[in-house]
């Protein structure tokens, strides 16, 4: 079976919480989460809704820039990206980033310059992009703080 | 009106990482042959069936529908469950639903994949969400060194300690006819072999696999006719903890402390690590095998380690675990769930062969899969009250 070149677009509505959260990344290289009223949990990524209290959530919290690492790896495997149809470049650092003042984690990549301080609990800033657009991307990655 | 249900029948494929010789209705077929001759049962008696598979694995969806020919459908109610990695522990514990309803006498339930035939890591990363998650995920192996990373940080072991229940895991698979990969390693092979995410080297975690699980399920009016040690299905639970990766409390699995709290509440038990006699844990690496006997309660917190170096979870130990060589030894990743339950009837059934752990009275199996959730089943020689 073959097939050819082949574009498959793609929709896909992010939410207006979650276009909140891009459009103050590009604008104003700030992160904004979400708390919720009952538990007063700040979540990263921002939603809608608490799922553990199952309501409504509105009550918006500037997190970060800075943050610790909540946990992470290293990627080695080569392994084909399904966004792009190519192999990824690795290694690369995957983080989960602990944003200061959320209580959740967004992932992202993390700078690979020193590996020996990529550890839980490094403290790292994001690397803002010069041209933003309102997407994951708008940062390159985190890098670790001496 | 709610009935007991038991296993009464399980069958398993040959498995291999290739199985060209055969199509995926031809591959289920094997799977539901064997057990319909383990239980001395015809498809005419089978009232319904469940099947499920990772759906987008083999870039063929709904195979509820294109399979009946060799799962036996053919004008019998079908109906697929897909949930991941969980898929095979979903379905046996949906069939336990159906006959203990009181709907379906009989209900075949089958689990299979063909992972020959899909990109793994591409099919299990667009599983997730394509904006928060997909960026830097790098599918199930990303997210597992991402937990082992927690746990060791939190309680302090070490890839040495993960390597030795690899090499548990791999010893026990050479009692299995079944299991893919049946070779010994040693602790040394382990940490030498390649750095796939830190700490995950390439002999801690599986493989991939195609193949096909098959397990019967009868309601009490039947199962001892039909069978003369039937396992009876005691509890089942099963938990979904989040949406996105990043809410996980990383280093523990919590969708399986609350399996395992809801199943010993239900069936009385008070002790698991001296009332259960064997565990086929889903357990896809193996620093899982640490982290989830903690959340399970076999051990507390930080004593996984010191437990398995002592030799309590090997054949012959207190309680042994994954007797079949598990998930490490063989993962055909629809069908995964459903073989640690036909696995964990064989070990009450005393069908077990070569891998068979005396006297087992009380066995839990389980599936781990999509936002670290867990299902559970607890088996039993005894019919529950
Ligand atoms: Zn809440």
């Amino acid at each position: 079976m073959e097939s050819g070149d082949a574009s498959q677009p793609f929709a896909y509505a992010v939410g207006m919480h979650g276009s909140k959260f891009f459009a103050e990344t590009r604008d104003n290289k700030r992160f904004m989460g979400v708390k919720c009223p009952k538990c007063g949990k700040v979540y990263i990524p921002p939603r809608g809704v608490c799922g553990s209290c199952f309501v409504e959530m509105n009550d918006w919290v500037e997190v970060g820039p800075k943050g610790v690492i909540g946990t992470f790896t290293i990627l080695r495997f080569a392994f084909i990206d399904p966004e792009t149809g190519h192999q990824k470049p690795v290694p690369y650092g995957y983080g989960f980033i602990k944003l200061d003042g959320a209580d959740t984690l967004l992932q992202h990549y993390i700078d690979l310059e020193d590996e020996s301080k990529v550890k839980i609990g490094a403290r790292v800033e994001p690397v803002f992009a010069q041209e933003r657009k309102g997407n994951t991307r708008d940062v390159e990655y985190f890098r670790v703080i001496d | 009106m709610a009935k007991r249900v038991a296993i009464v029948g399980t069958g398993q494929t040959f498995h291999k990482s290739h199985r060209p010789d055969v199509n995926g209705q031809e591959l289920i077929n094997e799977a539901v042959q064997r057990a319909l001759i383990d239980a001395n049962l015809k498809m005419k008696d089978i009232s319904a069936i469940l099947i499920g598979n990772m759906d987008h694995f083999e870039g063929i969806n709904y195979v509820d529908c294109w399979s009946v020919d060799g799962s036996g459908g053919v004008m019998k109610p079908v109906i697929k469950i897909t949930t991941g990695g969980t898929t095979g522990a979903s379905l046996a514990i949906g069939g336990y639903h159906m006959v203990a309803s009181g709907m379906f006498e009989k209900v075949l339930i089958i689990g299979w994949e063909k992972n020959s035939e899909s990109d793994t890591t591409g099919a299990i990363t667009t599983a997730f969400d394509p904006i928060w998650d997909r960026q830097v995920f790098a599918g199930a192996i990303s997210g597992l060194a991402a937990e082992a990373q927690g746990y060791m940080a939190r309680f302090g072991a070490c890839d040495r300690d993960a390597a030795r229940v690899s090499v548990r895991d791999r010893k026990h698979a050479t009692n299995n006819p079944h299991a893919q990969l049946r070779k010994e390693v040693t602790l040394e092979e382990v940490l030498a072999s390649p750095m796939l995410a830190d700490p995950i080297h390439l002999l801690d975690v599986c493989p991939r696999t195609d193949g096909a699980c098959a397990v019967i399920m009868a309601n009490e009016d039947v199962a001892g006719k039909i069978c003369s040690v039937p396992d009876w299905i005691w509890a089942t639970a099963a938990r979904h903890s989040y949406t996105y990766l990043g809410d996980g409390d990383w280093g523990r699995l919590t969708s399986m402390e609350k399996c395992a709290k809801e199943i010993w509440k239900k069936t009385g038990i008070k002790e698991p690590r001296k009332e259960i006699d064997v565990i086929e844990m889903y357990q896809p690496y193996s620093f899982a095998g640490l982290i989830w006997i903690e959340d399970m309660g076999i051990v507390g917190h930080g004593e996984a380690p010191q437990y398995i170096w002592d030799g309590n979870t090997d054949m012959g130990g207190e309680l042994p675990v994954n007797p079949s060589g598990g998930v490490i030894a063989c993962n055909p990743i629809g069908a995964t769930g459903l073989i640690r339950c036909a696995e964990a009837a064989m070990q009450v059934m005393g069908k077990a062969d070569a891998r068979q752990v005396p006297d087992v009275n009380f066995a839990v199996s389980t599936g781990f899969g999509g936002c670290m959730w867990t299902d559970m089943l607890l088996h039993g020689k005894r019919k529950p009250n």
